[in-house]
């Protein structure tokens, strides 16, 4: 009779818990029995370079990059597109002068909204 | 836990019997593994990295493993000069090692403040503040003096006991684990010595 392919995938997760529990369990016993815990305030702290830690690790950040990030696509990336598209204007296929118009238009809808939010004044 | 009688060992071992007690394989096990912590201050610290390297090979005796947290290390090796800017985050080092932890002071510098020790800024020894096991005199000792140093460790960690009145200072519940972290005052660091830990020897002058 041959075993069920699957009992090693078995043994295996078995060998795997079992491995890993023994010192655990061994640990534990020794606490248990010979050395007694000591914790304290510098020992349970949570940074462990020497430095005392400032402040809470829960914090925001403010997620004002994206600004950035839509001024980049309108100016930039669109002058990388715009660019063959001009040198090709003439010999252009309908169906692709529409699907570059579109393009155009979503970087305007972003150039409109960073306008109305005045992104594009000189911060003094 | 008892000490096994060394004629009645030889004797069992002869017939190809080992035996061992508890504390034997604990502090077998603790002192072929200890672990420094991975961290230098001064000149001294280039010595401690050759001794860790090829040619010295900390290795044999088992403590390569230098680990960069101390929730990981056994043990830590001032190596180098202390500073007084320095000298609390080395003490919160300490104290967050677990037990058991030991200090090798190496150099003139960690124990004494070295040829620096009239600078404004140095602290004159780490014994004021942190117990230490084993000092290496030197500027800069040598790989070959710490390797020694790692030795006498290693002996006296076999000689710890587990259970009595003289047990280990880890096992005992009474004994301190952390050390106050001295603060900066405004002169010196404040307290300027733990006095629970520094104990300087008396100086005897021949008149
Ligand atoms: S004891 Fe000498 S070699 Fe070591 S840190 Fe001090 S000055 Fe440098």
């Amino acid at each position: 009779m041959t075993p069920n392919p699957y009992l090693f995938i078995v043994i295996f997760v078995g060998v795997a818990l079992v491995f890993p529990l023994i010192p655990l369990a061994l640990a534990w016993l020794w606490r248990r029995f010979f050395q007694p815990p000591k914790p304290g305030a510098q020992k349970n702290a949570i940074y462990e370079c020497g430095v005392e830690s400032i402040g809470e690790a829960q914090i925001q950040f403010r997620s004002q990059y994206y600004l950035y990030a839509i001024i980049f696509l309108i100016f930039d990336v669109e002058a990388i597109f715009l660019v063959p598209f001009a040198v090709a204007f003439t010999g252009l296929p309908v169906g692709a002068f529409v699907a570059i118009l579109v393009f155009l238009l979503l970087l305007i809808e972003g150039l409109v909204w960073a306008w109305g939010k005045g992104c594009l004044n000189w911060a003094r | 836990m008892s000490e096994i009688d060394e004629a009645l060992r030889n004797e069992l071992q002869r017939q190809g019997v080992w035996v061992t007690s508890m504390q034997e394989l604990y502090n077998w096990g603790r002192k072929n593994s200890i672990w420094p912590l991975q961290f230098g201050l001064a000149c001294c610290a280039i010595e401690m990295i050759a001794t860790a390297a090829s040619r010295y090979d900390i290795a044999r005796f088992g403590g390569e493993v230098f680990r960069p947290s101390p929730r990981q290390a056994d043990l830590m090796i001032v190596a180098g000069t202390v500073t007084k800017k320095m000298a609390p985050q080395i003490v919160r080092l300490y104290n967050q090692m677990p037990d058991p932890k030991y200090v090798i002071s190496m150099g003139a510098c960690a124990i004494s403040g070295g040829p620096f020790k009239q600078g404004y800024n140095v602290l004159k020894g780490i014994d004021r503040y942190i117990p230490v096991d084993v000092y290496i005199p030197g500027c800069p000792p040598r790989p070959e003096a710490l390797l020694h140093a790692f030795m006498e460790l290693q002996r006296k960690i076999d000689s710890q006991k587990l259970t009595g009145a003289s047990r280990a200072e880890h096992l005992d519940p009474a004994e301190p684990s952390e050390f106050p972290v001295p603060s900066f005052g405004e002169h010196d660091l404040e307290p300027p010595a733990n006095r629970d830990v520094f104990h300087p020897a008396k100086i005897e002058r021949q008149s």
